[in-house]
């Protein structure tokens, strides 16, 4: 989330779209409803009619998969009615920039952008960059008609995207469409903000992306991102994703969101360089990513300590190097050819919560051995007693280890609002049951061991690991078997490594730096991920563990509770809080103001997004981006410099055309592991959904009897028109089937879901809760059996919302 | 400083106790022994929900080392005290009364089809070794265009959504310094 969840409660226009929050994350309501009560609007679009819809002003459906031709309405309506924020447009966004002449779009090129290359289905990005000026600037236009603005292109990419065609494809009335479209966009107004909450109902497709991106340039448009109330926030499903997410337990980087190496990047520099990227409009944009070098290595100085010297460029090589999409999907793929030999998991449960699930359960069975950290016996740690399979035919070996519960150690987790919140132990865990950091800690010891006579130079990253948590500070720190959590979050938030002299201070050796502008990439100081560094220090303490409700400092009563815990960066609770004014300072909104200039000096509760320097026009708020301000248009993504609608991977509607106009009917750059279901063969639409009552993969509450009484069985939404065509009513069992496998589980007919009328063709669609398998108190088939082997082309996130499947009465 | 959400409950509950002192009620009484058990014998800490990515705080009362009450942390300024139906229930996760938390660390031979309890002495060196045997089987030092990547293919890890920060740091330390390429967890999902 840019902002964070009480934060709801400033907005005049809540949409939510790619998520049913009221069921999924029921509290944040509290903040929903409190804006509510203060006049908001309460927006829901969504293919199914949910207890979030039940609450809304207004409810739209559409199809799965059509987002970005409802958003791209949304664009074309705020710029055709001139109800964008054009001050803030001028100084916060690359509206004015001109793109290089060449560029073509879909309209231009049969649905592709310039630079498609058929036989690499990969896109060369020469078009889509900016025209810029020696010293590396932007060039501007005059004004938002000339043609090579990054506005007039928007303008003329989202001019296919009228209300009508919204209406054709998506499947919602042209009236409707249109009292969305006037709500949100009315927040153009200088005294006026909306925000967005988003899931999984975005990010889970083939576009996935883009239908991020689409909502980005809306809310810039519109002025909405870095004022209380606005933003755009996707609302995380777990507890920790967040954090997990920052300590980069992905393939494609390392902590603070460094990317992880690259094959050809065969030194510290050249990695470093690609994120460290040359700054446009020097003088002008902050550029934060400059800093990147002092980041890795400090990085690099709390993995491998001394052995990280200037000589070696600080052990850059003990790094392994990626060379390709490493994610979920093709990490199966390997397991399934043979590659993949051993497989740790701790926490997750693919043979529940991935794609084609029955090919990952298969696959379960190749590995010569799988290690399962888990509080239950999951399917994933029992894939090899499940109905069908005999256990006599599977090789893999495998150890379950007991886990302790979040309670029963002590640690922090990041929410989707950024905040690091410390628990603490209140019990101890059952029976033989560890905390992950006691398993991770002293498996490390144990391979550390093993290594320790080796003399190959492969192995020195395990030899040469600094791996002692030993280090305690006070009596009421725990350390168990030499590993101490506290220790821990401090070599996360970083040491002085020598004494350094800092502006006229000195900082000695091993105190804890406090905040990440006084890291270093001379191997001084350590920080194993530089966004916490200032999150335990030595005026502080453990900043997570706060709980001051002092909200005093909160002059226009936001809600910031900046001295409760504390978030990343640097405890600002609303990031690009600089855009919240305009170019002489002043808050958009006086009554919701987050930061402003007096005159002299900025003022404001929250911690202000850049340096001391007076407001000015020339100074954009987005201090990430290379160019200072933020992207309408930008060429960092794999499939295009603007969102454009394709269908999903299996689309309901017939022919090779894209219902937009044009012959490109899938996302041109995807990768395709397995043929798409037709839609002859296969007719009806089926999206997946969790419920309030189960969590994710369902071990933590399938296994709880008061939630497994509550959702004790698997169940698929479908139509009252469906239900007739197949004849089952309520309570009776469906099978629900695809060339990738099937389910057998009780219909509930409703109508919450209808179908849709797409270019006048009939679609229905079924829906099924993901959350059940063979494991537990309430058992069930798993709606992932059915879903497809197919992701997003920038994130590789399997497309669990939109495919096809099948259904008939039992 | 003012009286906080918490204390104002608290007095309430005491003066709501003492209404309920004299009373011939048997299950007045059994609501003012709880009521006793948790305040005086109990042991708060805060914590906060293991379940989405709200960040819910929540109360947890034990009392001699048992949990015996865990719910909403009426101070936390996100929730004020309200939970959903999961973090509702999280006293369960602790009760268990199916009995089916993991309690014991289990390994299963191939081709078995039961599990064996084994110690974590030997199951740490079990894993040690057959990590350290794939690693140094599928171990790539350079790869073909002669690029230094130290890598290996042989082994991925998952998982971590539900660990605390300061165990994925540990996990994505210990896994990307074994040479893995193919970590990955929840978010991709």
């Amino acid at each position: 989330m840019t902002n964070h969840w009480i934060d709801l409660k400033n907005s005049d226009c809540i949409l939510i779209m790619g998520s049913n929050a009221a069921e999924n994350h029921p509290i944040s309501f509290k903040w929903v409803t409190r804006a509510m009560e203060n006049g908001a609007t309460l927006i829901h679009v969504d293919p199914r009619y949910t207890r979030t819809s039940a609450k809304a002003d207004i409810y739209a459906p559409l199809r799965p998969g059509t987002d970005i031709v409802f958003l791209n309405g949304m664009i074309r309506y705020c710029i055709e009615n001139g109800l964008y924020n054009d001050e803030y447009l001028r100084i916060h966004t690359n509206a004015f920039c001109k793109i290089n002449g060449d560029l073509q779009l879909p309209e231009d090129l049969d649905g592709l952008f310039s630079g498609y290359d058929s036989a690499t289905k990969k896109y060369s990005k020469s078009t889509w960059q900016y025209q810029l000026t020696g010293d590396n600037s932007n060039i501007k236009a005059d004004d938002l008609d000339d043609p090579e603005c990054v506005f007039a292109i928007l303008r003329r990419h989202v001019s296919r995207y009228t209300p009508e065609v919204v209406s054709d494809i998506c499947g919602v009335s042209v009236d409707k469409f249109l009292e969305v479209a006037g709500a949100f966009c009315a927040t153009g107004a200088r005294d006026k903000v909306a925000t967005i909450m988003y899931a999984m109902g975005w990010t889970q497709h083939t576009k996935g992306v883009q239908n991020i991106r689409a909502m980005a340039i809306l809310q810039l448009l519109l002025g909405n991102i870095g004022l209380a109330g606005g933003g755009v926030n996707a609302l995380r499903g777990e507890s920790n994703v967040q954090g997990s997410t920052d300590h980069a337990l992905l393939y494609h980087i390392l902590p603070g969101y460094l990317p992880c190496p690259t094959s050809s990047q065969q030194d510290l520099a050249t990695w470093v360089a690609s994120r460290a990227l040359p700054t446009i409009n020097p003088g002008k944009s902050t550029n934060y990513w400059q800093n990147a070098g002092k980041f890795a290595v400090s990085l690099l100085k709390d993995y491998y300590g001394e052995y990280a010297t200037a000589e070696n460029d600080f052990a850059y090589h003990y790094l392994p190097k990626r060379y390709g999409d490493h994610s979920h999907i093709p990490l199966f793929q390997k397991i399934d050819e043979g590659v993949i030999k051993g497989l740790i998991a701790f926490g997750q449960n693919p043979a529940v919560g991935g794609p084609d699930a029955e090919f990952e359960r298969n696959a379960l069975a190749k590995l010569d051995w799988l290690i399962v950290a888990e509080l239950w016996e999951t399917e994933t740690a029992a894939f090899w007693k499940r109905d069908g399979v005999n256990p006599r035919d599977i090789k893999t070996e495998v150890f379950l280890l007991p886990a302790a519960a979040s309670f029963e150690k002590e640690g922090s987790v990041s929410n989707s609002g950024r905040w690091m919140q410390w628990r603490y132990k209140a019990v101890e865990p059952p029976g033989e049951a560890k905390s992950d950091l006691w398993i991770l800690g002293r498996l490390g010891e144990m391979l550390k061991l093993l290594y320790r006579g080796s003399i190959n130079d492969r192995d020195k990253p395990i030899k040469h690991l600094s791996w002692d948590y030993s280090n305690t500070r006070g009596d009421d720190e725990e350390v168990e078997d030499g590993f101490n959590v506290h220790e821990a979050a401090r070599r996360i938030n970083g040491y002085f490594l020598e004494d350094v002299e800092i502006d006229g201070t000195v900082y000695e050796k091993g105190t804890l730096v406090p905040s990440f502008p006084s890291l270093r990439d001379d191997g001084l100081t350590s920080s194993a991920n530089w966004i916490y560094c200032g999150s335990y220090t030595e005026s502080g303490g453990n900043l997570g563990t706060r709980r001051n409700p002092d909200n005093s400092k909160d002059v226009s009563g936001i809600g910031l509770y900046s001295s409760w815990s504390w978030c990343w960066p640097v405890n600002r609770r609303i990031i690009y809080n600089r855009a919240s004014c305009d170019a002489n300072g002043n808050p958009w909104n006086e009554s919701k103001k987050v930061i402003w200039w007096d005159g002299a000096a900025w003022q404001g509760g929250d911690v202000r997004d850049f340096g001391t320097s007076a407001p000015s026009a020339e100074v954009g708020a987005f201090i990430m981006t290379t160019e200072g301000i933020g992207k309408l248009f930008g060429a960092g993504l794999a499939d295009g410099p603007l969102p454009e609608h394709y269908e999903p991977f299996e689309s309901p509607l017939p022919g090779s055309g894209n219902p937009i106009g044009h012959g490109q009917k899938t996302n041109p750059v995807i990768t395709v592991y397995h043929d798409p279901c037709d839609c002859t063969d296969y007719p009806y639409v089926c999206t997946t959904y969790r419920m309030v009552e189960h969590w994710q993969a369902g071990a933590m509450t399938r296994n709880l009897p008061w939630l497994a009484e509550l959702v004790p069985d698997a169940f698929a939404e479908i139509s009252e028109t469906l239900a007739a065509k197949i004849g089952v009513v309520t309570g009776e069992k469906v099978r629900i089937w695809n060339p990738r496998g099937q389910v057998t589980v009780y219909a509930l007919v409703t109508n919450r879901i209808k179908k849709f009328s797409i270019n006048g063709r009939e679609v229905e669609m079924i829906g099924l809760p993901w959350h059940f398998g063979y494991q537990g108190l309430a058992v069930g088939d798993s709606a992932n059996s059915l879903s497809p082997r197919v992701g997003d082309p920038n994130t590789s996130i399997p497309e669990f919302k939109a495919f096809l499947v099948n259904i008939e009465k039992v | 400083m003012g009286v906080t959400r918490r204390d104002f409950l608290k007095i309430s509950g005491v003066t709501m106790g003492v209404m309920f002192c004299p009373s011939f009620l048997k299950d007045a009484r059994a609501e003012q022994y709880s009521w006793t058990l948790k305040t005086t014998e109990g042991v708060e800490t805060t914590s906060i929900c293991p379940y989405c990515g709200v960040g819910c705080g929540i109360v947890i009362t034990a009392a001699g080392g048992t949990m015996i009450n865990a719910e909403g942390d009426p101070d936390h300024p996100t929730n004020e005290g309200a939970l959903c139906s999961k973090g509702s229930s999280l006293f369960q996760t602790y009760s268990d009364p199916a009995g089916k938390r993991n309690t014991t660390v289990r390994w299963r031979p191939p081709r078995s089809n039961r599990w064996f309890n084994i110690p974590w002495p030997l199951a740490m060196i079990m894993m040690a070794q057959r990590i350290r045997r794939t690693r140094n089987r599928n171990f790539t030092k350079k790869d073909a265009e002669g690029n230094i990547v130290n890598r290996t293919e042989g082994i991925a890890a998952m998982g971590g959504a539900a660990l605390d920060s300061e165990e994925c740091h540990l996990y994505t330390k210990l896994m990307r310094s074994l040479g893995i390429i193919y970590l990955e967890h929840q978010a991709r999902i």
